[in-house]
């Protein structure tokens, strides 16, 4: 019985449409129908590994007039990120809204099921369709604080995804003008065989509109101000799993039919990626308010994505490295993002200064930054680590010295922000007047913060399963 | 040979629609206008969808499906954002985005 494709996109429907019906249950709801997708996403993984194809075509009508439902590894892998992520997340977000903001489940459950559809879509337009779902609901959640800066974050936000995501739609609409089909498996050999200009134009309006809501230097405006508005769970959400979207997006473009077009353009990206790493990681540097470093960071972090594609090539170091950091920074980051939300509820105050001495009183909780600090600075044994060591391993091969250097600096950059608020935590006595406005930490809000920080760093003890899953399938 | 050429007529005309919207969208300050200028960007896209799918002078109906889906989503997106627009007048009075976290998420 049981198709993993077609469950994976309809238990978060349907759980996301009950959590709207039943405000009370929606937390209860969204747990169980999590923990069945991250099961769904094992078993989609086991029987791609096996070798298996996946496909499905949705109500019997298959390719080119239905809609096609595929995965291959890494369709696996991300489908597994998203719900491993989502769910420590969600016990998160029941603990940190207590019951008092119903609107979050369904907004989350539709983003789930957008983002789960993304992955396993496998031809343009519908791609289109589920950008704007997972964007839709993505504004949702960044606009439910309510108050007047979440909805500016929000509407910022908005026309950047719009934007995007016009710009990939035009260029499905020259793309089926050309070649009379949007389905990628059929468009690959095609423009293999002939591409004409308007192909090319395309290809850089789909790019481009992805990378804008990748957030990538100089694209990256809106994503500071997004998180860093909202909610804890929420900051979480978009920065560890929605940006990963549009980026699977344009590694399956890139490396389906977009490949003999990209080649001599690939060092664009890598340049980009790099002024990200260093421009992220400085302003994370400077940052005053604890939730804009995190977010700088994430600016930083999504540029090592970018790195590797001039080193794409046969050996697959570079798309293992991908993948890896893929998963290192997802895990790592919602970790932040949740520990920070433990340290802002508790201090009150959403500041670097403001963390002053807490490591006595919160000690779980800064134990998990710090872990989530160690994967995103790449030390042993974390996933961190093992991404960063197989991209300079992909650099060196193609004997890329230029780009270790930006990788090794990038990794010492990230020491800094971090160290920057330990050493706040740790080595400061707390002022005085700040002493007395604390809050109990809630355990649960401290132990979710550090599973995700300890998967983080465990991940990368897993490495070989994850390459062996990029490896299927493809 | 007529067919063709009409059809291109409305793919350029749509390549200029969508241009000028996303100029809108990026250049204005007025959040109606704003989104206004993004309906514009969506039309442009359609029209070149539509009108590049015509050949040989028989309309297509897979990018009329298209269309029509592409509707819905703008249809959704714009009352998206007119809500967020609506509640952002009630709270500051005004139909502009404030500057304040302008400056990169630190203020």
């Amino acid at each position: 019985m049981a198709e993993p494709l077609v469950w994976l996109i309809l238990l978060p429907l349907a759980w996301a449409t009950g959590a709207f019906l039943v405000p009370a249950r929606g937390a209860w709801l969204a747990l169980g129908g999590t923990a069945a997708q991250l099961w769904l996403a094992f078993q989609l993984a086991a029987k791609v590994g096996a070798g298996d194809t996946a496909t499905h075509a949705v109500g019997g009508w298959g390719a080119p007039l239905g809609i096609d439902l595929t995965a291959d590894g890494l369709t696996a892998l991300l489908l597994i990120l998203t719900q491993f992520v989502a769910l420590p997340l969600f016990v998160y977000a029941r603990a940190y809204f207590a019951e008092k903001s119903p609107a979050f489940w369904p907004l989350a459950g539709f983003l789930l099921a957008g983002m789960n559809a993304l992955f396993l879509s496998a031809d343009l337009f519908n791609i289109y369709v589920t950008l704007e779902l997972v964007g839709l609901a993505a504004v949702g959640l960044v606009a439910m604080g309510g108050g007047a800066q979440q909805l500016a974050a929000a509407l910022r936000y908005l026309f950047a995804t719009l934007v995007g995501s016009g710009l990939y739609l035009l260029g499905v609409a020259l793309i089926y003008g050309v070649y009379g089909t949007v389905a990628i498996e059929t468009l690959t050999p095609l423009v293999a065989a002939d591409t004409p200009r308007a192909v090319w134009f395309a290809a850089g309006l789909m790019l481009v509109g992805l990378m804008i809501k990748t957030a990538l230097f100089p694209f990256h405006y809106w994503l500071p101000p997004a998180p860093g508005g909202a909610p804890a769970p929420v900051s979480a959400l978009l920065s560890a799993l929605v940006v990963k979207a549009s980026f699977y997006l344009i590694l399956r473009l890139w490396l389906g039919p977009f490949a003999p077009l990209v080649d001599v353009v690939a060092w664009l990206p890598a340049l980009l990626g790099s002024a990200a790493i260093f421009w992220g990681s400085w302003r994370a540097i400077r940052a005053v308010r604890l939730k804009a470093l995190v977010a700088w960071s994430t600016v930083a972090q999504l540029g090592y994505l970018f790195l590797i594609f001039p080193l794409l090539g046969s050996d697959q170091l570079a798309l293992h490295a991908g993948g890896m950091q893929l998963v290192a920074h997802g895990l790592a980051k919602a970790a932040m993002f949740a520990a920070v939300g433990v340290l802002i509820q508790v201090t009150g105050r959403d500041t670097v200064a403001d963390v002053a001495g807490v490591a006595a009183r919160l000690p779980v909780t800064l134990f998990a930054f710090a872990l989530a600090g160690v994967t995103l600075m790449g030390l042993p044994p974390s996933g961190g680590f093992l991404a960063k060591w197989l991209l300079i391993e992909a650099a060196l091969v193609r004997g890329r010295w230029d780009m270790v250097v930006v990788i090794l600096a990038g990794g010492l950059l990230a020491a800094v922000y971090v160290f920057r608020v330990l050493r706040q935590a740790f080595l400061l006595p707390p002022s005085g007047e700040r002493r007395r406005v604390e809050r109990r930490p809630v355990a649960m809000l401290e132990w979710t913060a550090f599973a995700l920080a300890a998967a983080s760093v465990l991940v990368g003890l897993r490495g070989m399963e994850i390459v062996r899953l990029l490896g299927a399938g493809a | 040979m007529t067919m063709l050429t009409s059809g291109l007529i409305f793919a350029c005309t749509g390549v200029v629609l969508f241009a000028m919207g996303v100029a809108g969208v990026v250049l204005l300050d007025h959040l109606l206008r704003r989104i206004l200028a993004f309906n514009l960007m969506g039309s442009g896209a359609f029209l070149v969808l539509i009108g590049l799918a015509q050949r040989a002078g028989a309309s297509d109906p897979v990018p009329q499906a298209m269309v029509l889906t592409g509707i819905v989503v703008a249809v959704a997106a714009t009352a998206l954002a007119l809500a967020l627009a609506r509640r952002l007048f009630a709270l500051t009075g005004g139909y502009g985005l404030p500057q304040s976290d302008a400056k990169d998420g630190d203020g």
